[in-house]
């Protein structure tokens, strides 16, 4: 069964439990420059640049991925959301993005194919790609709104080298996450097709958005309906929700969310909001008490952590959603749905 | 950035005293709507207008992005942009075009057609554009493979398509070619995985009356093609350019509007989605000649081989619009009596109507059958039309009046007769009692929702304003009513409302309370007045909706399952609202925490004249000047911004009779004296305590602060943080209109509710420029802070001025029982002559008061839900007790 049927087919039994994330995971390692650069000889200093990691510290990688395995994930991701050739220029590193990709699909294949033969279960290889640090839909000039700093056609092609290096390291699929700017979002929309049809084969979509203010609007502006209808073209296996805030400020949206796609529907949030000191203490029980109300009301069928979420959120959620009955998958009624910021729905 | 898209935060200029305000907000979300018909805005298409073209090819684009903008306020639900000109780089200026338009949340919030004939400057425009977007269009112009290759490029970039009815041989311009060449298209796209609902065919809509035969069935196969279409192409749509059709009437704008509206007529039912229009082109098809509608349909529907010259022929009349209303005219005078009549009362003139309704008597056998006759099968077509969506409310209104007007002539004759029944009594389908609650004053909305149900054959007892519940009961039972409605504009007659409910069910009454004003809504009805009264009760939105609910509850076979529906509605929101958990509040400590901060640098100086300042008689004709229109349509029930809504495909005719209905008026008001502004505005020196400001003689301002737990970098805002703990000061001011009763009177007696609303409904506008002038005057003059100010009227409407002026009652400064504070600071009721009913509405009716903050980071907030521990600190602050506090601050607790 391929990847995209085999997840179908466990989301219609349960509801899964996708892993936590990286960065916060890799900062609580306390890893030294020299950890981080290892013995590529790189010029710059690469402290900070967690992706590179997949290359030279992949036991601290594996070990991350192994601890939400056993916290009981089954959708894992791979620690690449900044691996992308216009992040990794920022550390000289560009000339690296291939081999991170691929290095760190293979991390989690490998750690996730581990785990199935000792116990039988299916696990799932996420490609992560992250939104780079670059717009495409507004302009970085006050003076000059039509100003853009990159084409779309450059940033399609940053999003398919880096798409087809994890595909080729074994990502079941390519988890376009984060999305705070919906033009980008299409943008790696259209890289993953020609990814499919470079390499002759299909390559099944995750798409996550992220809320950048409260009444439920991301970067460029778009609610979430006007975003689903902008990305829908992508037939994304599942849709959904990470970062932003906390899940308790994510509960309307993913309400709203769970109401109107045909796809299975992810959540992951920040344990919380950042305290003063820019960390993260929500308790996992807190933050699985907090997703719990969206599981019993049967509105979601994958769910996770972002920022700040630890193994112990995870397994925290993980215990919350056992035996819990997921999320139907809807079907909808074809209409033309049209977006700008604000959805346009001709219905028949 | 994430500011721009706040909309909880930075309120519009809402401290606006009294109009009649509909619940719905400025922009009403396409996406909520089930469009049946979709206007696709024209006018940023460089081949279809000539002032845009000239814009882009000067490279004006800031001047291009206004002409976007005008259209999307004036309706527009989705725009088509195309820059196919010759001597233009159309990629270039298509790219540049969209990513302006991106940038702009009032523009980009509605779907852009990326229209080209050039395949590569579609594809470069799909690549700005940020939602979902139509490409315009694709082909099978040069072959299948290109077609699929093209559409495979709208599949990956997230793109509906328009498909021109074209193939390899040529452009379709039979029912058969067009529905051939778009069954084959269609096959092919859904054999690649397109989705059918994302395909739009275009199948050509070509001109006709060209004096070539060839052409004469171009709209009628473009019209049947659509069926043919529809039945094969399932879920697909149908989209036209509608200009073409009448290019060879070039120059004669009333032929061309005719043609295009009677086309559309046709092309709908049979399954036209949408066009690409020029909104000012268009007219209502009822209201066009019959002459010329029925010329135009010969000729579209392709009905007799001289169609086109008897069109051509009727045109030459119809050069110059002049002669043409002149004409149509003079032909109504000429019908029968009994037409002559409905005629009056669809068009709403009242010139001769005493003249026909006295010979319509004459004819009959007895007076009360004209009423029973012709007034009322005229009334029923109004009725009709305003039911249907082809007539809007100042029509209606106008022909309310008409139609009091032949009634009163024939009372005398009908009493002469003896006929003791009214006539009423013999026709009406229900009778309702109406008032505006205790406490309240504002009566624009209720007067409206009074006469669209005369209109519509119901028996209206109106009470008038500020009355008391034992009189709203009494009359009820004195009548017989068969239903009360209650209207209130002000938030305190939310809880008069329930009251009245509570009287009504301690009384034992059980007929249908409808509940209807600006500041009502259906979660109020639902959570407090539905529980306080057994009887039915209906929240009605607006004047529209008050005929389809009043016939309901008066149906003997609906109104069961009506009531049960509206029951279990109510108990849905009661339940959702049980459900449903707020966003949490911060404690009352925390939210002070994370106040506002002013900039102690940017603190304004002291008024260059202190103390009262007062206007006896504001020059009127200087009011007249910095009227805000867009609130006065509003008020009418005609949505859109001013002036872009005079130009609305739907609602610009209407808009345009109304405004000029108005002008009119304001000229007698100017000329005639009819009303005297009186203002008056002060400062004083102050101090900010905690959340108090304390003023001048000790007298003690409590504002009121935000307590929902704010993201990132928001603060927790409170009036009193604009002010600064010491050496600062604040000011205030009342304005309000005075001398409308002797006119209101006159308008009364001659049964001219028309102009009794028209007068209302400007004089609040008068009080609020009235409002927006003093201010100026104050920021340039009298507190002086901004001396250099020079604002366009435009630019004091989107408040680009420094300071505010918030209103006792509006989001920033929620509890109206701050307004006899004010007053009396200010000396309002000596120096302006305004006081405050029980309920602290202000009267005379139109009339603004406020405070000055000047400090110029203050703005505009909500201050929204507020905790027990606030309520509890306002309550000592404002030394009342507790009951007394809650129950001014009602509407924002939980």
């Amino acid at each position: 069964m391929n990847a995209r049927d085999a997840l179908l087919a466990a989301a219609s039994e349960a509801i899964l439990v996708k892993d936590g994330p990286y960065g916060t995971a890799i900062q609580a390692c306390a890893l030294s420059a020299d950890d981080y650069g290892g013995s590529l000889g790189l010029e710059a200093e690469q402290k900070g640049n967690n992706d590179l990691l997949n290359l030279t510290q992949p036991g601290v990688v594996r070990s991350i991925c192994d601890s939400y395995i056993a916290a009981g994930a089954r959708l894992l991701a791979t620690n690449t959301f900044n691996a992308n050739r216009i992040s990794q220029a920022d550390y000289g590193a560009e000339h690296l993005t291939g081999a991170i990709n691929h290095a760190a699909a293979r991390i989690v294949r490998e750690a996730t194919d581990a785990a199935t033969a000792r116990d039988g279960v299916r696990r799932f290889v996420a490609g992560a790609v992250g939104p780079t640090n670059k717009t495409l839909s507004l302009s970085p000039r006050v003076e000059d709104p039509g100003y853009r700093e990159v084409s779309f056609d450059a940033m399609a092609a940053v999003y398919r080298e880096q798409c087809e290096a994890l595909i080729e390291g074994g990502a079941d699929f390519i988890l376009i996450e984060t999305v705070f700017d919906t033009l980008n979002c299409k943008a790696a929309i259209a890289a993953v097709r020609e990814v499919e049809r470079d390499l002759g084969r299909y390559v099944p979509m995750m798409i996550s958005l992220t809320l950048t203010d409260l009444s439920g609007r991301n970067l460029s502006g778009h609610t979430v309906e006007a975003f689903w209808h902008s990305v829908r073209h992508a037939r994304p296996v599942a849709v959904g929700l990470n970062c932003s805030f906390g899940a308790e400020q994510l509960r309307p949206h993913v309400q709203l969310l769970s109401g109107i796609v045909d796809a299975l529907l992810l959540v992951y949030p920040n344990a919380g909001l950042p305290n003063d000191l820019g960390q993260y203490d929500e308790a996992p029980h807190t933050t699985a008490a907090l997703i719990e109300p969206w599981v019993q009301a049967g509105q979601v069928n994958i769910v996770g952590g972002c920022c700040g979420s630890t193994a112990a959120h995870i397994a925290a959620i993980a215990e919350m959603v056992r035996a819990v009955t997921p999320r139907p998958l809807r079907t909808l009624a074809p209409a033309l749905r049209l977006a700008g910021l604000e959805p346009f729905t001709l219905a028949a | 950035m994430s500011a721009l898209f706040d909309t909880g935060e930075a309120l519009p200029r809402g401290h606006v005293a009294e109009a009649a305000r509909p619940a719905t907000g400025r922009g009403t979300p396409a996406g909520d709507r089930s469009a049946r018909f979709v206007n696709i805005g024209e006018r940023t298409n460089v081949t279809g207008s000539a002032r845009f073209k000239k814009l882009i090819l000067a490279g004006d684009y800031t001047a291009a992005v206004e002409v976007a903008r005008e259209q999307v306020a004036g309706g527009a639900q989705i725009i088509d942009v195309n820059m196919d000109e010759g001597l233009l780089d159309a990629e270039e200026a298509m790219t540049t075009f969209l990513r302006l338009i991106g940038a702009e949340p009032d523009i980009a919030r509605i779907p852009v057609m990326v229209d080209s004939s050039r395949w590569e400057v579609i594809e470069a425009g799909l690549k700005c554009v940020s939602g979902k977007p139509i490409a315009n269009s694709i082909s099978l112009k040069e072959g299948e493979q290109a077609f699929l290759a093209q559409a495979r490029i709208c599949l990956d970039l997230g793109a509906a398509v328009v498909v021109m009815a074209f193939d390899e041989e040529g452009q379709a311009d039979t029912r058969a070619r067009k529905a051939d060449i778009c069954t084959r298209a269609y096959a092919l796209l859904t054999g690649i995985g397109f989705p059918p609902e994302d395909i739009i065919f275009d199948p050509n809509i070509f001109a006709v009356a060209t004096g070539m035969e060839e052409h004469d069935r171009y709209a009628l196969e473009f019209i049947e093609a659509c069926r043919d279409i529809k039945e094969r192409c399932p879920h697909a749509r149908i989209s036209g350019g509608l200009s073409n059709l009448s290019f060879s009437f070039r120059g004669n704008e009333t032929v061309r509007r005719a043609m295009h509206s009677v086309f559309l007529y046709h092309a709908i039912p049979a399954g036209l989605d949408m066009a690409i229009v020029n909104a000012g082109q268009m007219d209502v098809y009822d209201t066009i000649d019959r002459h010329l509608r029925d010329a135009c349909e010969d000729v579209i529907l392709c009905r007799r081989p001289d169609a086109t010259e008897r069109l051509i022929a009727l045109a030459e009349s119809y050069k110059g619009a002049g002669e043409h209303t002149a004409k149509a005219e003079a032909e109504w005078r000429s019908l029968t009596v009994a037409q002559r009549l409905e005629h009056a009362l669809v068009k709403g003139i009242d010139t001769f109507i005493v003249a026909d309704t006295e010979e319509a008597r004459q004819a009959a056998a007895r007076p009360i059958e004209v009423i029973e006759g012709p007034l009322m099968d005229g009334m029923n077509t109004v009725g009709d039309l305003f039911g249907s969506g082809k007539m809007f409310l100042p029509q209606v209104v106008k022909s309310a009046r008409v139609m009091k007007k032949a009634v009163a002539h024939l009372i005398p004759f009908i009493e002469a007769e003896k006929d003791r029944l009214a006539p009423e009594d013999r026709r009406s389908k229900g009778r309702i009692v109406m008032a505006t609650v205790k406490g309240d004053v504002h009566d624009i909305g209720k007067n409206i929702v009074g006469v669209v149900l005369q209109c519509n054959g119901y028996e209206v007892i109106d009470l008038g304003v500020m009355v008391p519940w034992p009189q709203i009961l009494d009359a009820a039972r004195e009548h017989r009513a068969d239903m009360i409605g209650l209207s209130g504009l002000i938030t305190p007659s939310l809880d008069e409302m329930v009251t009245v409910a509570q009287e009504m069910e301690k009384a034992g009454m059980s007929l249908p309370l409808l509940i209807g004003g600006a500041t009502t809504s259906k979660v109020h009805t639902a959570l407090r007045i539905d529980g306080a009264y057994s009887g039915p009760v209906v929240h009605v939105l607006d004047a529209s909706r008050a005929v389809g609910v009043a016939s309901r509850l008066l149906s003997k076979t609906q109104r069961s399952a009506f009531v049960a529906e509206t029951a279990t509605e109510y108990q849905e929101v009661r339940d959702k609202r049980q459900g449903k958990g707020h966003s949490p509040l911060l404690p009352l400590a925390d939210a002070r925490a994370n106040g506002f901060a002013a900039d102690p640098a940017l603190k304004p100086p002291p008024p260059a004249r202190p103390g009262r300042h007062v206007f006896a008689d504001w020059p009127l004709d200087d009011l007249r000047e910095a009227i805000d229109w867009t609130p006065f349509f509003r008020a009418w029930e005609l949505h859109g911004t001013f002036p872009a809504i005079l130009d609305d495909p739907v609602v610009g005719a209407s808009a345009r009779s109304l405004f000029d209905d108005a002008r009119v008026m304001l000229d007698e008001i100017v000329s005639g004296k009819w009303l005297t502004a009186r203002g008056v505005c002060g400062f004083w020196p102050a101090r900010r305590e905690g959340d108090d400001v304390v003023v001048d003689g000790g007298t003690r301002l409590a504002f009121l602060r935000q307590q929902v737990s704010k993201s990132r970098g928001r603060a927790n805002y409170c009036l009193a943080d604009f002010v600064d703990a010491q050496d600062d000061w604040l000011g205030g001011f009342a304005v309000g209109m005075h001398g409308l009763e002797p006119h209101l009177a006159r308008f009364r007696s001659a049964h001219d509710d028309y102009r009794d609303i028209l007068l209302k409904a400007l004089a609040d506008r008068l009080a609020e420029a009235f409002a927006e002038r003093l201010h100026q005057h104050v920021r340039t003059r009298l507190w002086g802070y901004a001396p250099d100010e020079a604002l366009s009227n435009d630019a004091l409407i989107r408040e680009e001025y420094s300071g505010i002026r918030p209103a006792p009652g509006y989001p920033a400064c929620p509890d109206h029982s701050l307004k006899p504070v004010l007053f009396d600071l200010l000396g309002a009721e000596e120096h302006a002559g305004l006081s405050l009913t029980e309920s602290f509405a202000m009267l005379p009716t139109s009339a603004v008061s406020g405070f000055y903050f000047a400090h110029p980071q203050a703005e505009y907030f909500g201050v929204a839900r507020i905790g027990r521990d606030q309520l509890e600190d306002y309550a000592a602050r404002r030394a009342v007790a507790l009951a007394q506090a809650e129950r001014w601050l009602r509407p924002n607790l939980d």
